[in-house]
């Protein structure tokens, strides 16, 4: 695989960030770097080997159907950039207008 | 043939299912329908650095209990996966979700159609977490999001596109409604949004092999407008293929009002969701142990109880059908059955006067006061010919109603209701009435028969309503020789 400007554009819209042209430039060497590290693995025969997920091998870990209180209303809305007594409030995310 | 009657509308139907658990799906947040705004929220629904999701045992037993229900095979190797989009009502940037590991595959639910009983295949369902809430049109400026419902668990059940019409649309939401009411996992109320249900719609020639182009359509908030969505985007679609124009796979929203369906987002511009292991919960494993666990606290389902009462009690199918409508329905005939009151006269009481009841008060079966053993003791008096079931269902069910820990009898006594059966007393008045009326005597004895209606009626008077109608029809009868 091959990162070019276009991978950068498509991983920046989903990633929701923004790079000028030289940014751009940079990280299209900077990704195939590190893509070709990792391609180092695949001299390995990794086809005997299950994926490692779990760092951990515990399994069944439940939390019993119990709510318990944690924090305030004020201390959820505390960290918000913007709020009002009751809600956060965001950027409008959709056109109400419809087609 | 109209040109509609050329095509063959193809659906498969995504049902979200809000579970009726306590707590939240991955932390202990209180799961409540209409608290305070962003007060059931913590550092882990809202997607602080270094939380740690820990998941709910309920949630993972009221997916094996759907699964059971829908004949799924309930799979052994459960993981999680992270879904990720960016969304403001989702703060951790991904879903929680079941990805390459649903807890159930392969099932299936029977839907009764006016063609007759179809099978509908279940792809799969799986558990995930809801989104927050977020209002658009409260504010000018800004969309206010709730982060209450954030977390909350759900499954997601996916059938085969299996269903042929918005008819079996409606008829399978009905059937799945019914279903998590029966096992208590939701309340499938579409209205408040905790059933949800998205349409993928497509048309293609009848006799066609290939699908056509499929639309997603979302947002209807009730079963009946789920059916809507769907007639108008069938008639939608092939308008546009009769003109010759192409659609693009994209997604639409219902608009209520108009009826009508409106695009959303284009399905091109592809959601690349990135799913991958979500490291934060180790995976769980389902024995069979404790599926059978789950299976031996499960109520009768609908389907066993019709067959239960068609086949063993005799019922009509549409008496057995309006029986198994809800649990409580159901529930409350068995318990005044149980008291050895004939089938279906439980069946007629229960359909008639306490249903009627129930609707003129807009109550739902929890609330009605009547103990089930009152209504079998009124229906054992109008069994055993004591009163009439007229003076039962109109004078002593309605004071039942009122005086719940009264007796049907006492009342009935109160009430000077009691039937004459006696046979020397009836015999007595059924001459009194002959000799009235001697010319309608000879009227009968020359074949006019129908006269005995009027010796009826004379009698109940003279009886002041409280002859046996049986029994003195009987004996009059017997008099005129």
């Amino acid at each position: 695989m091959k990162v070019d400007q276009n991978t950068v554009d498509r991983l920046a819209h989903l990633a929701r960030l923004e790079f000028n042209a030289d940014e751009k430039q940079q990280l299209v060497g900077e990704m195939n770097n590190m893509l070709a590290f990792v391609e180092k693995l695949n001299e390995l025969d990794t086809d005997s080997v299950a994926p490692l997920v779990y760092l951990s091998d515990s399994e069944n870990v439940f939390r019993e159907d119990e709510p318990k209180p944690w924090i305030t209303h004020q201390e959820a809305l505390q960290n918000a950039a913007k709020k009002d007594t009751d809600f956060i409030r965001v950027p409008k995310v959709i056109d109400q207008s419809g087609e | 043939m109209s040109i509609y009657d050329q095509y063959q509308a193809v659906i498969g139907l995504e049902v979200h299912i809000q579970l009726l658990t306590k707590s939240k799906a991955y932390c202990a947040d209180a799961a409540e329908y209409g608290a305070d705004s962003n007060t059931l929220v913590s550092p882990i629904t809202l997607g602080h650095p270094g939380t740690l999701p820990f998941f709910n045992k309920q949630a993972m037993e009221f997916g094996i209990k759907l699964g059971i229900a829908t004949n799924c095979t309930i799979n052994e190797y459960n993981g999680f996966a992270r879904k990720n989009y960016f969304y403001a009502d989702l703060p951790k940037g991904y879903q929680i979700t079941q990805d390459k590991t649903p807890i159930c595959t392969q099932g299936s639910i029977l839907i009764e159609t006016k063609e007759g009983d179809k099978v509908i295949g279940i792809t799969r369902i799986h558990l995930e977490e809801d989104a927050g809430k977020s209002m658009h049109d409260k504010d000018p400026i800004d969309s206010l999001v709730d982060f209450n419902r954030c977390g909350v668990p759900l499954l997601e059940m996916v059938s085969e596109p299996d269903l042929r019409s918005a008819e079996d649309a409606y008829a399978y939401l009905t059937e799945v409604r019914k279903l998590v009411r029966y096992l208590d996992i939701c309340d499938g109320n579409m209205e408040e949004g905790s059933m949800r249900c998205d349409a993928n719609i497509s048309v293609m020639k009848k006799g066609a092999t290939e699908f056509g182009t499929k639309v997603e359509v979302k947002n209807m908030n009730s079963i009946r407008n789920v059916q809507r969505a769907i007639e108008f985007e069938i008639k939608r679609q092939i308008d546009l293929l009769e003109a010759g124009e192409s659609f693009t796979s994209e997604t639409r929203s219902f608009e209520a009002t108009a009826g009508t369906t409106f695009s959303l987002r284009s399905k091109e511009a592809a959601n690349d969701y990135r799913y991958f292991p979500e490291p934060d919960l180790p995976p769980f494993r389902i024995k069979s142990e404790a599926i059978e666990k789950v299976k031996a606290g499960m109520p009768a389902l609908p389907r066993e109880l019709f067959a239960k009462f068609t086949r063993e009690l005799g019922l009509s199918d549409y008496d057995a059908r309006n029986l198994t409508d809800t649990k409580e329905t159901a529930r409350y005939f068995s318990e005044v059955i149980a008291q050895n009151v004939a089938a279906k006269a439980a069946a007629n009481w229960i359909l008639g006067p306490v249903k009627g009841y129930l609707n003129e008060e807009a109550l739902d079966w929890n609330r009605l006061k009547l103990a089930p053993q009152k209504l079998a003791e009124l229906i054992s008096l109008v069994d055993s010919g004591k009163i009439s079931f007229t003076a039962a269902s109109m004078q002593v069910f309605p004071e039942l109603i009122l005086s719940p820990d009264k007796s049907p009898e006492s009342i009935a006594i109160e009430k000077d209701l009691i039937q004459e059966s006696n046979d020397d007393f009836l015999e007595s008045i059924a001459k009194e009435v002959l000799e009235a009326w001697p010319d309608k005597v000879a009227e009968y004895q020359s074949g006019k028969k129908g006269v005995l209606g009027l010796f009826m009626g004379d009698l109940m008077k003279k009886s002041k309503g409280k002859a046996d109608p049986k029994k003195a029809s009987s004996i009059l009868q017997k008099l005129l020789g």
